[in-house]
């Protein structure tokens, strides 16, 4: 019998992500990818994945699921959200691991601090890859299953039929909260299309996710951004983070399935670090911008990228209740380097 | 030329060579990706010719703007063919009314008969600018001038894949079906993107297109041949 998650609900929009399908953007594939890449590699640490193993992307609400295969082991990352297990729908929060058996009721609880959260199983969802990434791209029907987001009755095929031996593991600190600090932007590449009043307005005003967002862009309400030589210029390639303002003025922030040319100027574009942040950010929530040059970008992507790896280094095994011998697990190589960077 | 460094966020350089559609702007763009290609820069991740600048997307773990924009700077001068792989490709097109629900007005506005319209637009060999929008939508021009006409005022929701279009001084094929807002003046029976294919989108960048016009029976035919596998785009190296 294949192992798998049967959906008794699918959620807003759930689809199977991983990093995403970089290498094709001059053919006009999108990269696609989880929109909060640092959540998708702290999901699957947890379960001992590798960091681009397809996992699932729950976008504003969850899908609820049984569990079709002997064990599961399950961990979600995403700030506020947790798993509701069982017809008492006990809780396990995220940023943790915990492996249920055949026929369990799992509901994704993304709550309200995230847009996103991610839930990944021990060994990955089992889909084909398809230019060499499992994720979902809706619009030509790429990746995932089926190339779409996920409905009910599905079933999501797993890589593994039954969890490995081994302790559950967890953050040493509970996930941050998404915050509202300002989003860090690199000015350009066509600052010179816009007015200084238009600049200065992207820097000081706050602006608001409309409730149309979904994974190709999000529409910011709030000020209108005026363009100083028309709207149209030539068609040329676009950026994951890119702003570029319409027409009318209202600035879209384009996110990992944007198209990859357009012909609207890009005012400026969100740094890299920030990405997962902005993925975190819900509709109706506020947004501010702040400018920082493209060295000081790549510092900060530098820095956040040490900081994913030294948390992923600090995964802490979460002690046993059933009198699991603690010491043969920390022989193991799974937890090898953990136990060195406990406190 | 002044060759211009944009940076895109800190992934991303933009090589602006102009900010126009132009044959000789596409070429610097295509000679500069197939040197960066060759040269297999560290920390280049993937670049991105459009008709004017070639965006070259970058790993900032690995190299940075700096030392990328010095190392690009380097490689303006050589003067590689812009098209050492390109392929000629003759695409069939049927022409007629039930493929192509704009064909008249396109007429009416160009001021000429359909067949006058079909007989200009299939008699060019049109240059592959970029590919965008869509996965493997090809924009491709030029369109002889009397075809240049604006984008349609409403623009469709829903397009058909396969369709052939026109807009301003371009023509394109949509890949999937997709809103769209070009004129749609006939349907090939090809695919032009699978993503099982070895090579997935049919066109490149630097490509050569003609489209042959076919008639009803053999668009149905040619259909079924590409569902079976069994049909292969016309096609030829372009020479020197």
């Amino acid at each position: 019998m294949s192992a798998g998650l049967k959906l008794l609900a699918p959620g807003l929009h759930t689809t199977v992500q991983d990093l995403g399908r970089p290498g094709y953007q001059a053919i006009g594939v999108p990269v696609s990818g989880a929109l909060d890449g640092v959540s998708l590699r702290l999901a699957n640490a947890l379960v001992g994945n590798p960091p681009g193993t397809p996992a699932l992307e729950v976008l504003i609400s969850g899908p609820t699921f049984e569990v079709t295969a002997d064990t599961v082991r399950m961990a979600l990352a995403g700030a506020g959200a947790s798993l509701a297990v069982g017809a008492e729908k006990a809780r396990v929060g995220s940023g943790r691991s915990v492996t249920l058996p055949r026929g369990e009721l799992v509901e994704i609880v993304a709550g309200r601090q995230s847009a996103s959260c991610y839930f990944a199983v021990e060994g990955g969802i089992n889909v084909p890859l398809v230019l060499g990434s499992a994720s979902t791209y809706v619009r030509a029907a790429l990746g995932g299953l089926d190339g779409r987001a996920l409905r009910d009755g599905d079933f999501v095929p797993l890589a593994m039929v039954s969890a490995s031996h081994r302790a559950e593991l967890r953050l040493p600190a509970p996930m941050p909260a998404t915050g509202d600090q300002p989003i860090r932007v690199v000015l350009g590449p066509q600052q010179e299309n816009f007015t200084e009043e238009a600049i200065a307005v992207l820097l000081e005003a706050e602006f608001r996710i409309s409730p149309s967002a979904d994974r190709m862009g999000m529409r910011l309400d709030g000020p209108l951004l005026q363009h100083r030589r028309g709207w149209d210029i030539v068609s040329d390639a676009i950026t994951t983070g890119a702003i570029q303002v319409l027409g009318s003025g209202q600035p879209i922030l384009l996110l990992a399935d944007h198209q990859t040319t357009g012909g609207y100027p890009k005012i400026a574009t969100v740094v890299s670090a920030d990405l997962p942040v902005v993925g975190r950010r819900r509709p109706g929530d506020p947004l501010r911008f702040v400018a920082v040059t493209v060295e000081a970008a790549e510092a900060l992507c530098r820095e956040a990228e040490r900081g994913l790896i030294e948390m992923l280094t600090r995964l802490e095994p979460i002690p046993d209740h059933h009198g699991i011998d603690l010491g043969s697990l920390y022989d193991g190589n799974l937890i090898s380097g953990v136990v060195s960077g406990l406190d | 030329m002044t060759v211009r460094f944009l940076s895109a966020g800190d992934r991303a350089l933009v090589v602006e060579f102009g900010n126009r559609i132009e044959r000789e702007l596409s070429d610097d763009v295509l000679r500069l990706d197939a040197s960066l290609r060759s040269s297999r820069l560290r920390g280049v991740v993937e670049t991105v010719p459009t008709f004017r600048s070639l965006t070259v997307h970058y790993d900032p773990m690995v190299t940075s703007r700096a030392d990328l924009g010095r190392a690009i700077a380097g490689l303006l001068d050589r003067r590689s063919d812009p098209r050492s792989d390109a392929t000629s490709w003759r695409v069939p097109v049927c022409y007629e009314s039930e493929f192509a629900p704009d064909l008249a007005e396109v007429a009416h506005l160009a001021g000429m008969t359909p067949g006058e319209v079909v007989g200009l637009h299939s008699a060019v060999r049109y240059h592959v600018y970029m590919l965008g929008f869509l996965p493997g939508f090809p924009y491709m021009g030029d369109l002889p001038d009397r075809l240049a006409l604006p984008r349609r005022a409403d623009p469709r929701l829903r397009v058909p894949a396969g369709s052939v279009s026109i807009a301003t001084t371009l023509t394109a094929i949509y890949p999937y079906e997709s809103p769209g807002g070009w004129h749609l003046i006939g349907a090939t029976p090809i695919r032009l993107f699978e993503p099982a294919r070895p090579r997935p989108a049919l066109l490149a960048p630097g490509d050569i297109v003609q489209f042959e016009p076919i008639n009803a029976a053999s668009f149905v035919s040619i259909r079924k041949a590409v569902d079976s596998g069994n049909y292969e785009v016309a096609n030829e190296p372009v020479a020197g």
